[in-house]
């Protein structure tokens, strides 16, 4: 077991490099830099920032250094919050994702596997032809359409709930953009467990337990719910990503101080470091949680455990 | 009063397709203690005719007749009251040990809940007669394989479980549908001598299911041969393997490999396929394979005639002898 987690956290160094090269070599070759602005500047300071960041000197001196850097554990300094190093910035935004991202996760989580569960118990009924239609709307909204919708309904008409900002993540200001990071996912997660407990109900194990005369409850809850969750797990990683991803516009159009903003305002900067530090903490982030979810799957099925 | 009575039952699958017939009136009964084993080919409705006692039928099947257990009708009860039959006093073991255990949970935890729902016993002194119940079923170290999960046990030695969890509430029935069919030939005989030895012990009624003659010589005290759902012929084991009356029968048992043949001798077959379940055909159902048919086997469908003390034929043929 230690061995196997090990093996799998060391096999992650190369993904991460590649990642890494990608990112670096991507974003330099993008126009711009990030000191270039409405009017240019004289060229003696641009030559004095320039060395300062060590932007003069060749792209793969550059890209030792870096490397170099990160290898003590140094992001480096941000270009644009000048004040700021990297680490910093992502110590600071990092918390703020991480709660929104969770509980959106948790939410989806919950809402979907239950919402899963009775369409597959009530198949082909009224209830799971609702609930199916409700999953197809919410894959099909995209969280930039959703989140204005959303702001206006409740914001702007109804004045129920704020239209952004963070206040320390209070409960008011947390539910709109929970809201629309989880409801694409609580779709997915809806109709993959629909499916997998169609599946699972169909199987001979499940005709065993009711051989057996047990209770339907006990069918459902002791001897699918298991096997059909398998699925869901490992959607779990892709979903995780899928947050992420989906927290850089939501942080965005929400003005939440996340690392999604950072990620968002660092492009637009062109805050080479910044951009870096985010795109690398997250990609080991969804290293890690894949990993996570593998464990997990691990403990769920018993055939995986001593492979 | 008869163990098991069976009467009149249709069971037909509605498809998008159309409806299909798997069972089309049949009757038939056991007694207590007794084997009955019911041939056929795959699709002469012999596993529904086993799912439609247990309650199992699938959501689009539609069941007519009566089935009657300890004089009891089980066709017109509500769920919770036939969970408190099936698993308690009618017990079923499965084809495929591999599928039909979950693999999710410990032997011991399929094992308890059984004894937990119908006899309300605390964990521990069901997991001491789960033990007990291994032992019989003669898995070598149960206490301690009882934690384990059904992946760890070869083929044979989960079919022993199966069989040892159903035996649990120690049932007034079995239903055993091919239960030896996923094994290999010597753990099958091993299996079928073990449901011989616990059938001895517990004095339970077995009602054997398989496509296997051998099988259901082995355990049968009578034979039922099935085709497209009806009811061929009925006898006691020794009777319908040394005097067959139906033409089916007889095809089937020219159609067993012998060993005691000439070497080289090709295997006898009865020629043609089963029929569709689509629709119902207006005669006889084994009419178009059948070698010695009479014009009016097309046209009405034979009805079981009794020919000896409980040997019952549907056969026109014999309608002629008599």
């Amino acid at each position: 077991m230690l061995r196997y987690s090990l093996k799998r956290l060391l096999g992650a160094i190369p993904t991460l490099l590649v990642l890494l090269t990608l990112a670096f070599f991507m974003m330099r070759l993008a126009p711009g830099g990030p000191f270039d602005g409405e009017k240019s500047l004289p060229p003696e300071i641009q030559a004095n920032l320039d060395r300062k960041y060590h932007l003069d000197e060749p792209l793969w001196r550059q890209y030792g250094r870096y490397l170099w850097d990160l290898l003590h554990g140094d992001f480096g300094p941000s270009f644009q919050y000048r004040d700021y190093s990297v680490n910093e910035l992502i110590a600071s935004g990092f918390p703020v994702s991480l709660r929104l991202g969770s509980i959106s996760i948790l939410l989806a989580l919950l809402v979907g596997l239950a919402l899963g569960t009775l369409a597959a118990l009530r198949q082909n009924r009224p209830a799971d032809h609702r609930i199916m239609a409700l999953a197809m709307t919410g894959i099909s909204i995209p969280n930039f359409v959703l989140a204005p919708l959303l702001i206006l309904l409740f914001a702007v008409h109804l004045g129920w709930l704020p239209a952004g900002g963070w206040e320390g993540g209070r409960g008011r200001n947390l539910v709109l953009p929970v809201v629309t990071l989880a409801l694409p996912q609580i779709a997915y997660i809806a109709r993959l467990m629909r499916g997998s407990m169609i599946e699972v109900l169909r199987g001979d194990a499940i005709r065993t337990a009711r051989a057996k005369g047990l209770p339907e409850r006990t069918v459902i809850l002791r001897h699918a719910l298991k096997p059909a969750l398998l699925p869901v797990v490992s959607f779990l990683g892709p979903a995780t990503a899928a947050v992420i991803t989906g927290s850089v516009v939501v942080e965005q159009i929400f003005g939440i101080p996340g690392l999604g903003r950072h990620f968002v305002q660092g492009a637009l900067n062109r805050d080479y470091t910044l951009v870096m530090g985010v795109v690398l903490f997250y990609g080991a982030l969804v290293v890690l949680l894949n990993f996570i979810v593998d464990l997990l799957y691990a403990a769920l099925d018993p055939r995986v455990r001593y492979r | 009063m008869k163990l098991l009575e069976v009467e009149k039952l249709r069971v037909r699958f509605e498809t998008a397709d159309g409806p299909v017939h798997a069972v089309n009136g049949l009757s038939f009964s056991l007694e207590k203690g007794e084997t009955l084993g019911i041939v056929g080919e795959s699709g002469s409705g012999k596993s529904q005719t086993a799912l439609a006692i247990m309650g199992l039928l699938a959501d689009n099947a539609r069941l007519r007749g009566s089935i009657r257990f300890r004089g009891q009708e089980l066709t017109r009860l509500k769920r919770n009251a036939m969970n408190r039959i099936r698993g308690d006093r009618i017990a079923m073991i499965f084809q495929d040990p591999q599928s039909s255990l979950n693999a999710h949970l410990t032997i011991e935890r399929q094992m308890t809940e059984v004894l937990e729902h119908h006899r309300g016993m605390p964990r521990r002194a069901a997991r001491k007669r789960a033990v007990e119940m291994l032992e019989a079923v003669q898995i070598p170290d149960a206490a301690r394989r009882i934690r384990r999960y059904p992946h760890e046990f070869s083929g044979g030695m989960r079919q022993r479980v199966m069989i040892a969890m159903a035996l649990l509430c120690r049932p007034d029935l079995l239903i055993a549908d091919e239960p030896t069919t996923a094994l290999d030939v010597t753990v099958q005989a091993q299996i079928l001598r073990l449901l011989r030895d616990l059938q001895r012990e517990f004095g339970m009624a077995i009602l054997l299911i398989t496509h296997d003659l051998g099988v259901v010589a082995a355990l049968s005290d009578r034979v039922q041969v099935m085709y497209a759902g009806r009811l061929c012929e009925s006898a006691p084991a020794d009777v319908l393997f040394q005097r067959p009356l139906h033409p089916y029968s007889r095809g089937l048992l020219a159609s067993m490999p012998r060993l005691d043949g000439p070497p080289g001798e090709p295997l006898r077959t009865i020629p043609g396929t089963p029929p569709t379940l689509f629709g119902q055909p207006s005669g006889c159902p084994f009419a178009p394979r059948c070698p010695e048919r009479l014009p009016r086997c097309e046209e009405t469908p034979p009805a079981p005639l009794e020919k000896d003390e409980g040997h019952r034929v549907a056969c026109h043929l014999l309608e002629e002898e008599q």
